[in-house]
């Protein structure tokens, strides 16, 4: 049974969306999503100042065998990427809602909010999918 | 591997397996309008027989011209051991298996042909090899679009003494990428690119320069002064190279200075025939692609890496796998997901034979032959060097009168005379391109003076009117 914490929101693509002081959010991808993909061997994220558009891919995890897109879960602006993860991209399967996160979001204000589902909903979807 | 057809009883089991009637059926998705009915204008076949005939009366037909042609592919002596050894049955079904791990010493002649390509570049890490140099350029363009992450004009400079062909294939294959690729023009008196004619870029939103050493021309690119241009710039420099002049020119990793711990080519690439690879009309080639490790996951074709198995013993693989096509679908980093196999073999082994030293000898003598060349064609009345910059193993020479002609009266004689520029370069009025590399004696280079002195001997007007 995989971790889904409480306190974040998630996404129907596997991401999780953790609000921060201010209008950030940090995303990472689940626990599920780790799991199905194996060790993760290449992280790609971009770069700070880069303009994200809801649904579109923003980042890359590849394991050894696959290479996944990551798509941002709001509009927005990246304003940190995890550099510890060109190094060390083992931290997303280690530790995939902590020291495994992947970018930082400035969300863009004035938008509609962020279509996203809590913690029930997507174990809900975890289940669905399991059948 | 050994080569096993499928019978026809084979076949009807397959067909079965999957409800299909006939082969044909499996290509239904294709509209029937859009299927050619006949190839009405491909001739009955030949038997092996009638065929090897046709074959051999064509290829007497060549005779056994004394070719001074360069412009790309270059005619090098080929030691006997190379082809001896690349025909083997191992080495000559050389294309590797769907699981490409079964073929360890496929795996291990690539690797070691990677661990050549890094060495004789100055570069990190290579791929197997792509199709041929021009290829390689519009590959090298697209991952320096990639890999240039400072840049967003996807503007990409490609000097005009670089091979105008190449350009030709690099606009096919990335002209419809939204890459806008822009010529520099050359300083007439030297043949080469000056780091003058970019200051007008300085400062400006560009993604890459390409900088071909030595240049179509066969003139040397002052590429120290141009590489750290672009690295001032924040442009990835694409560098591409004749292999063999690599025995004697500087490794373009070493192009520059070093600047933030970083020197030379961001990316290399060129044609790989010159390699031990025949001219035999025009293909196949390869071409070859290095280029910093910071960039791997950016570059294209595929890449043999050296491992431990399960059990601890040494091997080698396909590895970094998730850039390519089989994985990444529409998102990889090309289409190209193979590698020329046969030709990268004979490569390995020719480099294998002539060592660092006797690739120096070749590029040495091949220097020497041009300069021989050039000195005897240009003692002939109406005949000059064109540039004065310092040369390879080519040469731009200008005649007083049309190339054309002249070129199909050596032929007559037996001499490919070079390559004509005039189309591609009008400015350069009648320039000649020649190239003389070891193959060419003392007494071919003298037999190539005499025959363009009697034909020069000619006056232009007189020749015009006959």
């Amino acid at each position: 049974m995989s971790d889904i914490p409480s306190e974040l929101q998630y996404t129907k693509s596997h991401e999780w969306v953790r609000s921060l002081p201010g209008n950030r959010v940090e995303v990472g991808i689940t626990d599920h999503a780790q799991a199905a993909l194996g060790d993760l061997v290449f992280v790609e994220v971009p770069e700070a100042g880069r303009r994200l558009t809801a649904g579109a891919a923003c980042a890359v995890v590849e394991s050894v065998k696959a290479a996944s897109d990551i798509y941002s879960p709001v509009n927005g602006t990246v304003v940190e990427s995890n550099a510890a993860l060109a190094s060390s991209p083992e931290l997303v399967n280690q530790a995939p809602y902590a020291g495994g996160w992947l970018i930082r979001i400035e969300i863009d204000s004035g938008g509609a909010a962020p279509q996203l589902l809590d913690a029930a909903e997507y174990a809900r979807l975890l289940a669905d999918e399991a059948q | 591997m050994p080569f096993i057809p499928h019978t026809p009883d084979d076949v009807a089991e397959m067909l079965a397996v999957i409800g299909a009637q006939r082969i044909e059926d499996l290509f239904d998705e294709i509209p029937s309008a859009l299927k050619s009915k006949a190839l009405s204008r491909v001739p009955a076949a030949l038997s092996e027989m009638e065929v090897g005939r046709l074959m051999s009366e064509r290829a007497a037909r060549d005779g056994r011209p004394l070719n001074f042609m360069g412009a790309g592919a270059y005619e090098h002596h080929i030691p006997a051991p190379v082809w001896a050894i690349a025909t083997r049955g191992e080495f000559y079904s050389a294309y590797t298996p769907y699981q490409a791990e079964a073929s360890q010493g496929t795996l291990q002649v690539i690797y070691e042909y990677q661990s050549m390509m890094c060495a004789l570049t100055g570069m990190e890490v290579s791929n197997a090899s792509l199709y041929d140099g021009a290829s390689a350029l519009a590959e090298a363009c697209l991952t320096a679009v990639r890999a240039n992450r400072a840049s967003n004009s996807r503007r990409v400079l490609v000097p005009r003494t670089v091979n105008p062909t190449y350009l030709q294939v690099v606009q096919t294959i990335a002209g419809n990428q939204n890459i806008r690729f822009e010529s520099v023009d050359y300083d007439r008196q030297s043949g080469r690119t000056l780091v003058d004619a970019l200051r007008r870029y300085d400062g400006e939103d560009l993604t890459a320069l390409v900088v071909q050493q030595p240049n179509f021309f066969g003139v040397l690119e002052e590429v120290d002064e141009l590489v750290d241009w672009a690295r001032a710039n924040n442009v990835l420099l694409i560098g591409v190279v004749n292999p063999i002049a690599l025995g004697v020119l500087k490794a373009p990793g070493q192009w520059g200075s070093r600047v933030d711990g970083k020197q030379g080519a961001d990316i290399v690439c060129g044609e790989g025939q010159p390699l031990g690879v025949p001219l035999s009309s025009g293909g196949p080639y390869f071409g070859f692609m290095t280029t910093r490790m910071q960039y791997v996951r950016q570059m294209p074709g595929r890449i043999v890496g050296r491992t431990l198995d399960a059990v601890g013993n040494p091997g080698f693989t396909l590895t970094l796998q998730a850039r390519e096509q089989h994985i990444r679908r529409a998102k990889a980093n090309s289409n190209i997901c193979t590698n020329q196999g046969l030709t990268v073999t004979a490569a390995t082994i020719y480099m294998t034979l002539l060592g660092a030293d006797g690739l120096a000898r070749v590029a040495e003598a091949s220097a020497a032959r041009t300069q021989e060349l050039v000195t005897a064609l240009t003692k002939i009345p109406g005949v000059r060097a064109t540039f004065s910059g310092q040369r390879f193993h080519e040469a731009v020479l200008t005649l007083d009168r049309p190339v054309a002609p002249l070129l199909a009266a050596l032929a007559e004689r037996g001499i490919f005379g070079g390559v004509d520029l005039g189309q591609r370069f009008p400015e350069l009025g009648n320039a000649l391109l020649v190239c003389a590399t070891e193959t060419k004696t003392d007494a071919d280079i003298a037999q190539y003076a005499r025959a363009l002195a009697e034909l020069q001997s000619v006056p232009r007007a007189a020749r015009g009117a006959a």
